[in-house]
């Protein structure tokens, strides 16, 4: 599968023709460079279906087993490459099993366009056969949806779809498309453009110099500033100049969940993830800063704990493409609304026409602060030569993979927790997780959908035993297409970050969250699906599983039988101060004191 | 985040099918009451302003106001302030009324440039276009005869043409 060239896409664009709504569809996905969808058939959308049969075209589609796995896999391709991804689905229960990953889009802005069929035009509002009000029901969860009125509509919606979904903060659209519309012969021709009175973009190309300046004067002031990285930083591709950036101000660098590989775990600014998993030393480093310089993320409460505690000392500048995320739970002292790859080149070049040699002093200090937490308080976990520890799997990994094109992608729970702290992510898109939203079930289906994305890549999918059984029939679809991602199940036989909470906040009462027992042979279960099955009880064992899948280069899954018992470490309870951090007891602790 | 107060933003949208619920739900979602909400068309027939009023903070409707833009049929919002600004509803009560009360009333509603919509034997309908207050005002004094029924439609507002650009319309440039 490759994307198809400028050429072909202008060719698509520039194609006319009477044709009915169903061929106008895959038509503007061809005028959208559209390679690859993911979706499952059903009556309000055979037409469409019956259109990629009876045409001539480029878009591969990919029959998938759950429309949740749909929307997972698009957001797995659309995560890996910043390209729109794109699902389909049939009116009633075909959209609403496309409602969780549209959320998950949603809260993790990830481009998305979702196409559904609807009940005929006739037929709205009667409560027919499979009609479900999907419009309706997506609302809060889309930045934007169309109900297709006339067949006509099609070409203009699907545009206006694509633009909305990627551009500003990217996030889904859902087009619905009544039956009737897709079986209409009208004369197709693709807009450029489409207005949009109340969707305006242009205003943020540019940098609005006085904010710049603003923001320089108050790095120049600070003693212990931080840059505070988010998810925004990959969406606008502004890697490298955020590493310029960083290396310019010569700063500690946190993070977010989702801005992991942003700038890279291997960069000596970098402390890693701040939040209630995240490393102590980007905890005590965003709590003790006077200066957070917040960089396309949204101070989300699994960052900032206790907001009136979180770094009560520290003044704000916000970069961000989107002005409702200013001041939203934080009030800023300076904001910039703008590309990051344009405002953050600009920062750099006004904190560089500023530079000041006290500040400079003040900083190594502030550095080797920073330094001195992180030798002291780093990830760490005890092995006991009897029992497989999961970190102890993340690690061999992250060795196995090392210097390899890896995209790692996971599941929600605790394995999620000690990928995040334990592999080394150098670059974006290359850590593919389910943050806002926490969507069980995202591992599986996105890894394939990456791995779709980047056939050359060695995709890893480190999900929990609970996680993959939400989402696991999509192994057939691995199967069908030879998509040979690596399903890595950290098996602990629980919920197991939910069973963390009651073992730590209800006194050890584990309502329903042993899973012990009652798991499937995931051995023969993966065998059954055609996938090569491998199982890990030790650390010898993992390593050779390890090196036999990532040779393999087929669909996999390996089990690894973990220790049962393993939390994740350190962690900020719920609702407390994110510096006060519950972890085990080590020698040598670096204490932090009087914070 | 301080006080609480009563704000009235003025919504410019496209005349869509569902832009009244894309707009409604948002203040629902977000926690806000609506006080008082009112569509219409406007001169061109592809826009509608709907104006909403609410009970919040400075920072909540600053925030609402941004959230509002991020929605694709806004097209532009602002916070209409009262000072600034006509604010006018439409009140229509039928009032017991006898033929001996009667005039009475009638005189009342004379007062407030209220008219007399339709007279039955024993009620009067009145109908007045006022500031929210003004009708207030009103309605109060026919407690004593006994209102039988009273309605009122949302507050629309406009910002008078003598008000400095800028201070009545706190616009915000705002994308989706
Ligand atoms: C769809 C969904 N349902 C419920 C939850 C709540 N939840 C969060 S983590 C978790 C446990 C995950 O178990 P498992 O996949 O085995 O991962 P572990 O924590 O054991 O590594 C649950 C139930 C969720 N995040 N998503
Ligand atoms: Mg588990």
């Amino acid at each position: 599968m490759s994307t198809p060239t400028e050429t072909a896409v202008a060719a698509a664009r520039a194609r006319t023709g009477r044709m009915t709504g169903a061929e106008a569809i895959i038509r503007s996905l061809e005028a959208e460079g559209v390679d690859i969808c993911w979706g499952i058939p059903g009556g309000a959308i055979l037409p469409l279906y019956d259109a990629f049969m009876a045409c001539d075209h480029t878009v591969e589609h990919v029959l998938v087993r759950h429309e949740q796995g749909a929307g997972h896999m698009a957001q797995g391709y659309a995560r890996a490459t910043g390209r729109v991804g794109v699902c389909i689905a049939t009116s009633g229960p075909g959209a609403t099993n496309l409602v969780t990953p549209i959320a998950d889009a949603f809260l993790d802005s990830t481009p998305m366009v979702a196409i559904t069929g609807q009940v005929p035009t006739h037929l709205i509002g009667t409560d027919a056969f499979q009609e479900a009000d999907i419009t309706g029901i997506v609302m809060p969860i889309v930045k934007h949806s169309f109900l297709v009125q006339r067949a006509e509509e099609i070409p203009t919606a699907m545009r206006a779809a694509f633009h909305i979904a990627s551009s500003g903060r990217p996030g889904p659209v859902l087009v619905d498309i009544p039956k009737d519309l897709q079986l209409t012969e009208f004369d197709f021709s693709y807009p450029d453009e489409v207005e949009l009175p109340g969707y305006d973009t242009d205003w943020i190309t540019g940098v609005d110099q006085a904010a710049v300046d603003a923001a320089a004067d108050l790095i120049a002031r600070a003693r212990k500033p931080v840059l505070y990285v988010g998810g925004g930083v990959i969406n606008a591709e502004a890697t490298d100049e955020l590493i310029l950036l960083a290396e310019a101000l010569q700063v500690p660098v946190t993070t977010t969940l989702l801005a992991k590989g942003a700038f890279p775990d291997s960069h000596p600014l970098s402390v890693q993830m701040p939040g209630m998993h995240g490393s102590k030393y980007a905890n005590w480093t965003m709590h003790r800063s006077d200066l957070l310089i917040t960089i396309g993320a949204r101070f989300d409460d699994r960052v900032t704990g206790k907001l009136d505690a979180f770094a009560p000392g520290a003044k704000i500048i916000h970069f961000d493409i989107d002005p409702a995320e200013i001041s939203k739970n934080r009030t800023a002292d300076v904001s910039l609304i703008g590309h990051l790859n344009e405002t953050l080149p600009a920062l750099r070049d006004a904190v560089l026409a500023n530079r000041n040699d006290e500040r400079i002093r003040h900083q190594i200090d502030w550095l080797n602060e920073v330094q001195g937490w992180r030798r002291e308080n780093p990830f760490r976990y005890r092995r006991d030569g009897s029992t497989l520890k999961p970190e102890y799997v993340m690690e061999a990994f992250d060795k196995a993979l090392r210097g390899k094109d890896a995209i790692w992608v996971t599941g929600v729970g605790q394995h999620q927790m000690w990928a995040a702290q334990y592999l080394t992510i150098d670059g974006p898109r290359r850590w593919i997780t389910s943050g806002g939203l926490g969507t069980m079930g995202f591992g599986v289906p996105a890894a394939i959908g990456a791995q779709q994305a980047c056939p050359d890549a060695y995709v890893v999918n480190i999900d929990g035993d609970g996680c993959f059984q939400m989402t696991m029939q999509e192994l057939a679809t691995a199967r069908c297409y030879d998509v040979p991602a690596i399903h890595a199940v950290i098996n602990n036989g629980w919920l197991g970050m939910v069973r963390q909470w009651q073992e730590l906040f209800h006194d050890e009462r584990y309502s329903e969250t042993d899973l012990f027992g009652t798991i499937p042979d995931f051995v023969k279960l993966a065998e059954s699906y055609g996938c090569l099955a491998l199982r890990a009880e030790t650390e010898a064992e993992a390593d050779a599983v390890i090196a036999e899948a990532i040779a393999a280069r087929r669909p996999t899954v390996i089990d690894f039988r973990v220790d049962r018992e393993e939390k994740v470490y350190p962690m900020v309870p719920a609702g407390a101060a994110s510096h006060e951090m519950l972890d085990e007891t080590w020698e040598n602790e670096w204490v932090e004191d009087g914070v | 985040m301080g006080a609480t107060n009563h704000h009235t933003l003025s919504a410019l949208v496209e005349n869509r099918p569902g832009v009244l619920s894309r707009v409604a739900g948002l203040f629902t979602r977000r926690g806000f009451n609506i006080d008082s909400l009112a569509v219409g068309p406007t001169e061109r027939p592809d826009r509608s302003v709907i104006t909403i009023r609410v009970d919040c903070t400075r920072h909540s409707v600053e925030q609402v106001v941004k959230q509002l833009y991020k929605l694709v049929d806004v097209i532009d919002v602002h916070e209409v302030l009262p000072e600034s600004a006509i604010e006018r509803e439409l009140l229509l009560v039928k009032v017991q009324a006898d033929a001996e009360r009667r005039s009475e009333v009638m005189k009342l509603a004379e007062l407030f440039d209220a008219r007399v919509a339709d007279v039955g034997q024993t009620s009067l309908l009145l109908e007045c276009v006022e500031h929210p207050d003004r009708l207030a005002a009103l309605e109060e004094l026919l407690v004593p005869y006994g209102i039988l029924e009273a309605i009122r439609t949302g507050r629309v507002a406009m910002t008078r043409s003598s008000a400095p650009e800028g201070e009545s319309k706190t616009r915000l440039r705002v994308m989706g």
